[in-house]
C-alpha cells in the first residue's frame, strides 16, 4: 500500500483505488480457484474410485486359488498432466486434500529433488506419514515421541508396523469419534510421486521392489505424476518392475480447455469491471502457446494487469461496480476532474458537442461529473450486450469451414476489440460463408443464440430474441411447404422421363438458364435475412471499445509494460546496457550518435565495446591497447607523447578491473588454448 | 529322480520337502549334504546363483522352514545401508525362538559391533548346538556397501566363533563379486533355468480345486506354447495362467464343450492368449483392466494401452526448441551451413560420403552440442523473429527436466551448457506436424 501512495503523488484516492485493487483479485482469484475445482473433479472423482477399486480388491479374496497364483501387484495411477510442470502443484495439493477428505489420512508427496537416493525417499516418506497421522489425532503426546524416535530406522518394516499400529488404534475407537467412518477400516497409504520423469531410475526400482514385498501387509497405492506421455514408465523401468505395477491411466484435461474456460468465465463477463485490451489480451496468449502452457502464470498475469492498472491509471477509482462507481464519482475531486478531461476518448467526446455544453463540461465539476455518470451507465450497458452478442457470432463462426475469424471464442473477441470488425476482410468472408449454411445447421445455430440471449442479463435482448423466435417459426412453416413442392417436383420428374436424350438436355439446360434468372427460393430469402440480421447486431454492439467514451477507466491497454515484465530479455537488457548507456544512465554526456566508442562511458561499456569487435579469443594485451587509446582520446592529444609506450598504471588497473567485471557477467572465461587470452563466450564471435 | 535322504530328518518331512519343490530335487538333496546335521558345523559361506525365478528364494526358504532350522532372512535391497542390513540380522536373531519376546532395538554401526551383538543374541537364544542360518537375498546389493561387508559375511563363522552358515543368493556370477583385496571362496552352487518340462510340472502341480489335474494340464499346455518363446518367467507365467483360465473354462461352464474337448477350447482361447501377449504382458493394460474386459466381453480395442498415450502437447516455441536440438544432434556441423543459411555455397556432389553419413547418424545416437549452435539453428528454423528472452531459456530447462533433452558434461554454466536431445525420430515426427 505504500508504494502504491508514493507512486501517485499526483492524485489522491490512492488509498481507495488499493482496496478496490485488493477485493477485485480477490474475486477473481476466488473464481478461477473455482473454475480450476470444477475442471478437476472429473479427474479427482475417477481417481478416487480407483482407489476405493484398489482397496476393495485388496480386502476381498475372490477365490483362494486365484489369490495364490497371481502375484500381488501395486495399484498404481499414471496420472498424465501435460508439460505445464508449474500448474501440477496446484494440482497435486488440491488432489492431496480431495485424497486427505475422502479416502485416506495417509498421503505423502515426493518430489524428485528430495530423492536422490532410496534413503532419502524413505526418510522423506516415513517423515510425512507419520507427521500426518499425528496431525490427525494430535492430543496424545505420546504418540509423538515415539514416531521421532522411530525416525531413526526408517526402513519398510518400522513404516509396516507404524502402520499396524495406527489402524489397531482407529479400530479399537471407532465407535466414539466419527472421523473414522469418513475413511475405510484400513485405509491405503497413497505415495504421489510428482514429477516422475526427474526421479531416478534406481531408486524408483528399489522403491517398488520393496514395496512389492510388503504389499500384502501395507496397503500401499502409488501415484506418478507424468508430465510428458505415459510411455516414460517403460523407459524407466524394466520389465521385471513395471511387472509388479498394475498402472491404471488418467488423463488430465488439457491445458488449453482450461485456458479458454478460465478466458471464457472471467474475461468474458461483465462480472468483474476491469478488462483488458486487445494487445494485452494478446501477449498473454501468446505467452501462453508460444512459451509455458501454464493456467497458473495466466492468471498471474492477469494480477500484473490489475496491479498495474490500478497503480499507474488515477481514474481507477472508477473501476468498480457501477453502483459503487456512481458513488465515487460524487466524491471527486478537482484534479480528478481534470484528468477526466485529460482522457483522449473523453476530449474527442466534448469536441462532439455543442459549443456551451463544451465549456460547461471542461469548467463546471458538477456538470461534468453528472455527464460521466452517463457515460459509465452506456459503457456498462455496452458491455452487457456486447459479450452476448459475441457469443451468438461465436456460435455462427466456431462450425464455419477454415474458421474466418478464428475457431476460440478468444481470437473473435480479439479481433472485434482491435477495430470495427465488419471492416475487415474475415468478416466478408464471414457473410459469404454464412449465406451458404444449410438449414438444419442455421436453425440449430439461431436455437443457440437464443438461449444464449435469454439467459444473458441484458435489457435491449428481447426485441432481439423475439425477431430470432420469429426467424425460427418461419423456418419452421418453410418446412412444411417444402414438403408440399417437393411433391409437384417429382411430378415433373416424370414428365422428364419420357422424353429422349436430346430433349433431356435441352430441359436440363433451360432449367439452369431459369435457375439463374430465378427469384431466389424462400428459404435463401429468408437466409439472406438471417444473415443480414446477425450483421446489423454485430454493427450495433461489436463496436470495438477504444471507440467509447471513457474506455481508458476499465481497459487496460498498457501491452508494452506487461511483455516487458512477463517476457524478459536479460540479453537484450544487458547488451543494451554495456552498448548504449545512455539508455539507462541518462546522462547527457553520453549521448552518442552512433558506432564510435565515447570514452566518457563507464569503463565496462567501453570495454565491451572493443570485445564484441574481436573473435573467439581475445588478446589481453591488443585489447588493453585499444583500451588505452579510446581513454586517452579525451585527456587530448597533449598528453599521447608521454604514455604512447607506457601504458598507465591507473588505466591499466581500470582495465584489469572492467575486464573482471566482464568476467563476472559470464562474457568472457580465462582460455588455457593460448597464453594471455580470453575467450569470448557470448554468441557473435566468429 | 534322486529321492532325499538323510539321516537327520526323518522321512516324512523330506517327502514333504520333496513334494514342494519339485524339480529343484538336485539342488536340496546338495544342500542339505553340506548342512549336515544340526549340530554339525557347515560350510561357512554358500553362494547360490541363477537366473531370475530359477526358485533360489523359495526353495531356501521351504528348506528352513520345512526342516525347522534357525535362519534369518534378508533381503539386501530393502535393507539399502549396511546399518539397516546388520540391525535387521540382530532383531530376527533375537526373535528366532519365540518365547523370547522381541527386544528393543539395539544400534549397531558397525561390523565389530555387529559380532559383539551377534555373539550375544546367539547365546541368548540358545543356538550354540545348532547352525544358525543367515540368508542374504539379492546380494549383489552387498558389492555397493562398505567394503568390508562382503568378506566379512563370508567369514563370518571365523569371526564370531559361532556355529553360522551364511548363504548368499543372487542373479549373477561369484566372479563379478571376488573383491580386489581377496577373500574367503564360499562353495558356489548354480540353479539352472527350468525347462519347458519343469515349467509345466511345476504350473500344473497348483491347479484350481474345481477342475481337474488332467483339464489345467492342456491348458497350461496351451499357455506356455504362446508365452514360453517371449518368457521364461515363472512369477509371470503363474500369473498370466491365473488371468486368463477363466477364459479357458468359459465353454465348459456354459455346457458348450466338455473338459476333454481341447481342441475346442484351443480355438477359444488361442486369440485370446495372443492378444494378452501384447497387452498384458507388456503391462500395457494392467490386469484388473484386462480381467474386467474379459468380464464384459469388450474388444480391447477401446482400451488404450500406455503407449497410445504418446503424443505430447507442447507449446509453440517449445517444438521448435525440441525440432531444433533434434537437428543439432543428428547433423554434423558442418552442414548447418548448407542446411541454415539462405545464400550458401554450392552444394558439392559428395554422394557417397553421403551414404555413409545416411546410415550411420541414427545409429549412433545423438551427439552433443552447445547452445549456441541450439539457438542458431532455432532462429533460423522459426518463421519470425524470436527474442531471446528468459522464456525461451527457460523452456530449454524445462525440457530437460522433462528428459527430452539431457544435460552433458559439467555443470559449469559459464562453459556454455551442451545438451543432447534424447528423443526418437518417430517422436520428432509427431512434433513436427
Amino acid at each position: 500500500a505504500d508504494y502504491f501512495r508514493e507512486g501517485s503523488n499526483d492524485s489522491e484516492d490512492s488509498e481507495l483505488r488499493f482496496a478496490t485493487c485488493q477485493s477485485l483479485w480477490k474475486q477473481v482469484k476466488l473464481e478461477t480457484e473455482q473454475i480450476e475445482e470444477e475442471l478437476n473433479k472429473q479427474l479427482f472423482d475417477n481417481l478416487v474410485s480407483f482407489l476405493r477399486r484398489s482397496h476393495s480388491e485388496f480386502q476381498e479374496k475372490t477365490t483362494e486359488w486365484t489369490r495364490r497364483m497371481k502375484s500381488r501387484e501395486i495399484p498404481t495411477a499414471a496420472l498424465v498432466l501435460g508439460v505445464n510442470v508449474t500448474d501440477h502443484d496446484l494440482t497435486f495439493r488440491s488432489l492431496s486434500e480431495v485424497l486427505q477428505n475422502n479416502v485416506t489420512p495417509y498421503v505423502a508427496l515426493l518430489q524428485a529433488k528430495d530423492c536422490p537416493g532410496i534413503k532419502n525417499l524413505m526418510q522423506k516418506l516415513l517423515g510425512q506419514l507419520m507427521n500426518c497421522s499425528v496431525d490427525v489425532d494430535s492430543s496424545e503426546e505420546e504418540d509423538y515421541v515415539e514416531v521421532s524416535q522411530n525416525r531413526i530406522r526408517c526402513s519398510m518394516t518400522s513404516l509396516i508396523s507404524w502402520y499396524e499400529s495406527v489402524t489397531k488404534k482407529t479400530d479399537s475407537e471407532t465407535p466414539s469419534k466419527k472421523r473414522t467412518s469418513r475413511h475405510w477400516q484400513s485405509p491405503p497409504v497413497v505415495v504421489i510421486f510428482k514429477d516422475m520423469e526427474s526421479f531416478t531410475t534406481k531408486v524408483l526400482q528399489d522403491f517398488i521392489v520393496i514395496s512389492s514385498q510388503h504389499i500384502c501387509e501395507l496397503p500401499l497405492v502409488l501415484i506418478f505424476g507424468i508430465a510428458t506421455s505415459p510411455m516414460i514408465i517403460h523407459s524407466l523401468l524394466p520389465h521385471s518392475v513395471s511387472s509388479m505395477l498394475c498402472i491404471e491411466l488418467f488423463q488430465s484435461l488439457s491445458c488449453k480447455e482450461h485456458l479458454s474456460t478460465i478466458i471464457d468465465k472471467v474475461l468474458l463477463t461483465t462480472q468483474f469491471p476491469l478488462k483488458l485490451s486487445e494487445k494485452v489480451l494478446q501477449v498473454l496468449i501468446n505467452i501462453f502457446l508460444y512459451h509455458d502452457f501454464s493456467v497458473q502464470n495466466f492468471i498471474k498475469g492477469f494480477q500484473l494487469c490489475i496491479v498495474e492498472h490500478f497503480y499507474s491509471q488515477p481514474l481507477s477509482v472508477l473501476c468498480c461496480q457501477l453502483k459503487e462507481a456512481k458513488k465515487r464519482i460524487n466524491s471527486l475531486s478537482h484534479n480528478q476532474c481534470e484528468n477526466i478531461r485529460r482522457l483522449p476518448s473523453f476530449r474527442r467526446y466534448v469536441e462532439r458537442q455543442i459549443s456551451e455544453k463544451q465549456i460547461a463540461l471542461l469548467t463546471t465539476d458538477n456538470f461534468l461529473k453528472e455527464i460521466v455518470q452517463k457515460l459509465l451507465e452506456d459503457l456498462n450497458v455496452y458491455h452487457e450486450n456486447y459479450f452476448p452478442v459475441l457469443r451468438c457470432l461465436h456460435v455462427f463462426t466456431c462450425s464455419l469451414p477454415k474458421y474466418p475469424l478464428g475457431k476460440q471464442i478468444r481470437e473473435l473477441h480479439c479481433a472485434c476489440l482491435e477495430n470495427r470488425v465488419w471492416e475487415t476482410e474475415e468478416y466478408e468472408s464471414f457473410l459469404q460463408l454464412a449465406r451458404m449454411l444449410n438449414k438444419s445447421d442455421l436453425v440449430t445455430m439461431l436455437q443457440k443464440c437464443v438461449e444464449i440471449l435469454v439467459s444473458s442479463p441484458g435489457k435491449e435482448f428481447d426485441k432481439i430474441v423475439e425477431k430470432l423466435k420469429e426467424f425460427l417459426t418461419q423456418f419452421q412453416k418453410l418446412e412444411e411447404a417444402c414438403q408440399e413442392r417437393d411433391e409437384s417436383v417429382s411430378s415433373q420428374k416424370e414428365l422428364q422421363k419420357k422424353t429422349d436424350l436430346y430433349h433431356l438436355q435441352k430441359t436440363l439446360l433451360e432449367l439452369k438458364e431459369s435457375r439463374r434468372s430465378k427469384k431466389l427460393t424462400k428459404f435463401e430469402m429468408l437466409r439472406f435475412e438471417v444473415v443480414d440480421y446477425i450483421d446489423s447486431l454485430v454493427r450495433n454492439y461489436l463496436v470495438p471499445a477504444d471507440h467509447k467514451t471513457l474506455h481508458e477507466i476499465v481497459y487496460f491497454s498498457t501491452a508494452s509494460v506487461l511483455r516487458e515484465h512477463l517476457n524478459a530479455a536479460p540479453r537484450i537488457a544487458l547488451h543494451t546496457a554495456l552498448n548504449n548507456p545512455y539508455s539507462y544512465l541518462k546522462s547527457q554526456a553520453l549521448k552518442s550518435d552512433g558506432g564510435s566508442i565515447s570514452n566518457k562511458a563507464p569503463d565496462i561499456c567501453i570495454v565491451y565495446k572493443l570485445h564484441l569487435e574481436c573473435g573467439r579469443l581475445i588478446n589481453l594485451v591488443d585489447w588493453l591497447e585499444a583500451f588505452s587509446t579510446v581513454v586517452m582520446a579525451v585527456e587530448g592529444p597533449n598528453a599521447d607523447a608521454a604514455s604512447s609506450d607506457q601504458v598507465d598504471d591507473i588505466i591499466h588497473a581500470r582495465f584489469i578491473r572492467a575486464v573482471s567485471e566482464l568476467e563476472l557477467l559470464g562474457f568472457i572465461k580465462p582460455s588455457k588454448q593460448k597464453t594471455d587470452h580470453v575467450a569470448r563466450l557470448t554468441w557473435g564471435g566468429c | 529322480m534322486p529321492n532325499l535322504e538323510h539321516p537327520a530328518y526323518p522321512a516324512a518331512t523330506l517327502l514333504h520337502l520333496e513334494s514342494l519343490v519339485p524339480c529343484r530335487e538336485s539342488q536340496v538333496s546338495m544342500l542339505l549334504s553340506i548342512f549336515g546335521e544340526r549340530q554339525q558345523f557347515s560350510f561357512p559361506s554358500i553362494f547360490i546363483y541363477g537366473h531370475t525365478s530359477s526358485g533360489k528364494t523359495y526353495v531356501m526358504q521351504t528348506l528352513l522352514n520345512t526342516l525347522q532350522l534357525p535362519h534369518v532372512f534378508v533381503n539386501c535391497v530393502e535393507y539399502f545401508t549396511s546399518r539397516l542390513l546388520l540391525e535387521e540380522i540382530l532383531i530376527q536373531v533375537q526373535n528366532c525362538s519365540s518365547e523370547t519376546k522381541p527386544a528393543s532395538h539395539v544400534p549397531c554401526d558397525t561390523f565389530n559391533d555387529f559380532v559383539r551383538l551377534f555373539k550375544q543374541a546367539v547365546v541368548n537364544q540358545d543356538l550354540q548346538d545348532q547352525t544358525l542360518y543367515v540368508v542374504l537375498d539379492r546380494a549383489e546389493q552387498l558389492r555397493e556397501m562398505e567394503a568390508n561387508i562382503l568378506p566379512a559375511f563370508l567369514r563370518l563363522q571365523e569371526l564370531t566363533d559361532r556355529n553360522v552358515t551364511v548363504v548368499l543368493l543372487s542373479e549373477i556370477v561369484w566372479e563379478l563379486f571376488r573383491p580386489n583385496t581377496g577373500c574367503f571362496e564360499p562353495f558356489t552352487l548354480y540353479f539352472p533355468d527350468y525347462s519347458i518340462g519343469h515349467l509345466q510340472k511345476i504350473l500344473c502341480q497348483n491347479h484350481p480345486p474345481e477342475y481337474s489335474a488332467d483339464f489345467y494340464a492342456a491348458y497350461i499346455n496351451i499357455l506356455l506354447g504362446v508365452f514360453y518363446m517371449v518368457c521364461r518367467d515363472l512369477k509371470e507365467l503363474q500369473h498370466l495362467a491365473a488371468l486368463n483360465f477363466s477364459k479357458y473354462c468359459e465353454p465348459v461352464v456354459k455346457g458348450e464343450a466338455n473338459e476333454r474337448d481341447t481342441r475346442k477350447l484351443w480355438k477359444n482361447i488361442e486369440p485370446h492368449l495372443k492378444k494378452a501377449m501384447q497387452t498384458v504382458y507388456l503391462r500395457e493394460i494392467n490386469s484388473s483392466q484386462w480381467e474386467r474386459l474379459q468380464r464384459d466381453e469388450g474388444e480391447p480395442g477401446q482400451l488404450k494401452g500406455l503407449s497410445a498415450h504418446a503424443h505430447v502437447e507442447l507449446p509453440y516455441y517449445s517444438k521448435f526448441l525440441l525440432i531444433a536440438a533434434y537437428l543439432a544432434s543428428y547433423n554434423p556441423v558442418r552442414t548447418d551451413k548448407r542446411f541454415f543459411l539462405k545464400h550458401h555455397g554450392k552444394i558439392k556432389k559428395t554422394n557417397f560420403m553421403k551414404k555413409h553419413e545416411k546410415t550411420s547418424n541414427h545409429l549412433l545416437g545423438p551427439k552433443p552440442f552447445p547452445l549456441d549452435r541450439l539457438l542458431a539453428i532455432l532462429y533460423s528454423i522459426v518463421d519470425n523473429r524470436v527474442a531471446p528472452t528468459a522464456n525461451i531459456f527457460s523452456q530449454i530447462t524445462s525440457l530437460v527436466t522433462l528428459q527430452l533433452l539431457s544435460m552433458v558434461g559439467n555443470n559449469d554454466q559459464l562453459d556454455g551448457p551442451r545438451y543432447k536431445c534424447t528423443v526418437s525420430l518417430d517422436f520428432i515426427r509427431a512434433v513436427a506436424r
